[in-house]
């Protein structure tokens, strides 16, 4: 649908054959709804220039929320005209909308272009819309009219009773919001930032230099609001608004709070570095905002031992690497309590690690030799063995195609899987050290008791020893 | 000329700190240690002492990490996927507290470079162990000089673990080659973990090839057999020896 189509008396909602019999040379364009979503989306985005609370009005329109921003942009009138030029520049038909509650503002936008309504005149306003203006389904616009119920003026004055007996509860919230008489909450698309610093250029900028400085002065504004709260930021987000119409956001993590505008400079660097698909500038961002998107308390640290100090570093470096290669990337490694051996040290993103589990008690006696392998495998290697039934040691096995006749055998280990944890049994494990004639050492484990749990064992390699 | 008074004239020049291993003919080719401000290589010498060659960069690791320091270990995916995943508490049997091990599993050998790099210029690293996989080109020359360098500056200490993959020209302080070594017959389990290590190349001082043992409590080397087998003739003649003997292999 566009324009010409209008004016030929074409609407949404007429069936193609009716159409085609109006205007034989019709071009049909079939509805593509996950593309108008995607596009609605995208204006979305960008109109998060305005304000950081944003929210879909599907299927074609977007709800912004400008409470005591207004006079940023020189007053309402001035902003409402200012949002009209920027998005019917980039090509769409824009209509447009003020008032106290969502509702309202939709059914205003749709059938009164430009309104600005004033506090507490959304009733008045909305009187002489007509009854399509609600915006509910078609079935209760119809029943309106048929009652006799052309405009929400007329329908405001029946009894509250009568049409919720009618039309149901959920009716009445929608003509009480077009009526301003309650206001349901936005739903924001992106959850709101605790923090946010901006900056507008006349000018838009383009290089990297430019960029980075422009988000170390953010840094350092949202460095002195962090400061007085006593808090510091967690996750943060870029979001880079091209004069265009595009919009790019970029996200980092920490693993600590901090406000220091260097290290949150430092890791956009990173991540921007990295970036699969760079971030492109196009003409130029007129608009960077810098927002904290989760903040918590700071807590100071002693940093006077060496080892807190080098855990500091240690840490500034996790973030680097992380925002680098992705948090999944970078981990530590944490002990369990559990008797299953590979799953009695996991390694977790390093970021997320819970600093209270890092105590490793020791596995064997000090003169003892290493009972758990330095590589370990994640998935068993299955592997051919000669091995005496029902139970003793591997004598030869093959693994990747080479032949090892063990000289030394130690075990078996033998480890009950943990059978609160599966449904179906799990098989017994008994593991052996052992060594070939190479001087190679294995571990392997024999997958269940012989003709107790399983006709045939089958034998696994699962780590190696030095 | 006195070489002695060359030696100590020359003292200077050695800035690095250097370690001493624990094995004393070891640390004698070294100079006292292994410095500890430089690039170390150990190789795989065959498929197969995967597991020896990393206990045996771990043991050089541990013995330059001191109270405090961590070590970054970078490896490349695939390396996991043919020798194992780094276990911790198989670090932890070998002495090392997993505690203070930063892990970074790299998509590639170039990606192990930068975050190798990234890693040696921080100050709560103390050795940084970089491990890719196979023949990677990445790792020239260049590179070498340029983990050396910061190494260097930020007295730090690099090491390079090598799997499937023959030497390159390189600006490493050692490279050593490392495989597995038997048990001596009639011991009734094995003991410490034991490798064959190879010192292929030193930038100052003698060659030499030793079967070492790692004691995981002291977090020392020791020699398995000392005196048993002479060092390996101290020139250039060793190293090209054992690498004809790799290229043979």
């Amino acid at each position: 649908m566009d324009g010409a189509a209008a004016r030929l008396g074409l609407h949404p909602g007429k069936a193609l054959a009716d159409a085609r019999a109006m205007v034989p040379d019709i071009a049909v364009i079939r509805a593509n709804e996950p593309a108008d979503l995607k596009l609605l989306e995208a204006v979305a985005d960008w109109c998060e220039r305005y304000t950081p609370l944003v929210a879909l009005d599907l299927p074609y329109g977007l709800f912004l929320d400008i409470t005591g921003i207004a006079h940023l942009f020189g007053g309402e009138r001035a902003m409402l005209d200012t949002i009209r030029r920027a998005v019917a520049a980039q090509g769409f038909a824009v209509r447009l909308a003020l008032a106290g509650t969502p509702h309202a503002a939709r059914a205003l936008a749709h059938h009164a272009d430009g309104t600005i309504v004033t506090p507490g005149g959304e009733a008045q306003a909305v009187a002489a819309l007509p009854t399509e203006a609600l915006a509910t389904d078609a079935q209760v616009v119809h029943a309106l009219k048929r009652a006799g119920l052309k405009t929400i003026g007329q329908v405001a004055e029946r009894t509250r009773h009568e049409l919720a007996a009618r039309f149901g509860k959920g009716f009445i919230g929608v003509l009480d919001g077009t009526l301003g008489k309650s206001k349901p909450p936005l739903t924001p698309r992106t959850p709101l930032p605790d923090l946010m610093a901006e900056r507008r250029f006349a000018e838009p900028i383009v290089s990297a230099d430019d960029i980075a400085a422009t988000l170390l002065s953010l840094g350092e504004n949202l460095a002195q609001v962090l400061e007085s709260r006593g808090q510091g930021v967690r996750v943060l987000e870029a979001s880079f608004f091209r004069a265009d119409g595009q919009m790019r956001r970029i996200a980092v993590e920490t693993g600590e709070a901090t406000r220091e505008p260097k290290r949150m400079v430092r890791l956009f660097r990173e991540r921007l570095d990295a970036l699969a698909d760079p971030l492109d500038p196009g003409f130029g961002f007129d608009l960077i905002r810098l927002a904290a998107i989760f903040a918590q308390t700071l807590v100071a640290e002693a940093i006077s031992f060496d080892t807190n100090e080098a855990a500091r570093d240690i840490k500034i470096l996790t973030d680097n690497l992380s925002a680098r290669f992705g948090p999944s990337r970078v981990m530590r490694f944490q002990p369990q309590d559990t008797h299953i051996p590979e799953a009695g040290a996991v390694a977790v993103p390093a970021q997320h690690a819970d600093p209270d589990r890092f105590a490793w008690a020791p596995l064997r006696l000090a003169d003892e030799a290493p009972r758990r392998p330095l590589r370990l495998f994640a998935k068993p290697e299955p592997i051919d063995v000669l091995a005496e039934v029902p139970d003793g040691p591997p004598l030869r096995f093959r693994w990747r195609r080479l032949q090892h006749t063990i000289t030394q055998a130690e075990g078996p280990e033998r480890i009950a899987m943990e059978w609160w944890r599966h449904a179906e049994p799990q098989p017994t494990r008994d593991y052996y050290r052992v060594e070939d004639e190479r001087g190679h050492r294995f571990w392997l484990y024999r997958d269940g008791l012989y003709e107790r749990e399983t006709a045939a064992s089958r034998w696994y390699v699962h780590g190696l020893f030095a | 000329m006195d070489t002695t008074h060359l030696k100590q004239l020359l003292k200077p020049l050695e800035s690095g700190t250097r370690i001493p291993l624990g094995a004393p003919r070891a640390d004698g080719c070294l100079l006292g240690g292994l410095r500890q401000d430089a690039l170390h290589e150990v190789f795989a010498e065959s498929a197969g002492a995967e597991a020896a060659a990393t206990c045996f960069a771990l043991g050089l690791a541990r013995r330059v990490l001191g109270k405090h320091k961590w070590l970054v270990w970078v490896r490349q995916d695939f390396a996991a996927l043919e020798a194992g995943e780094i276990f911790a508490s198989g670090l932890l049997e070998l002495g090392l507290d997993p505690a203070r091990v930063l892990m970074v599993r790299a998509h590639d050998a170039r990606d192990v470079l930068r975050a190798g790099a990234d890693a040696l210029v921080n100050k709560g690293v103390g050795a940084v162990l970089l491990e890719p996989w196979g023949e990677a080109k990445v790792f020239d020359l260049v590179a070498s000089r340029r983990l050396t360098l910061l190494a260097q500056q930020h007295a730090t200490t690099a090491l390079v673990l090598r799997f499937s993959a023959d030497p390159l020209p390189s600006a490493a302080q050692t490279r050593w080659s490392v495989t597995a070594a038997a048990s001596d017959p009639g011991d009734e389990d094995w003991g410490k973990p034991r490798m064959q290590a190879a010192l292929v190349r030193n930038r100052h001082g003698n060659l030499g090839c030793w079967t070492m043992e790692w004691d995981c409590n002291d977090g020392l080397f020791a020699e398995a057999h000392p005196g048993a087998r002479p060092a390996a003739p101290a020139d250039r003649q060793a190293e090209a020896a054992l690498e004809g003997l790799r290229a043979a292999g």
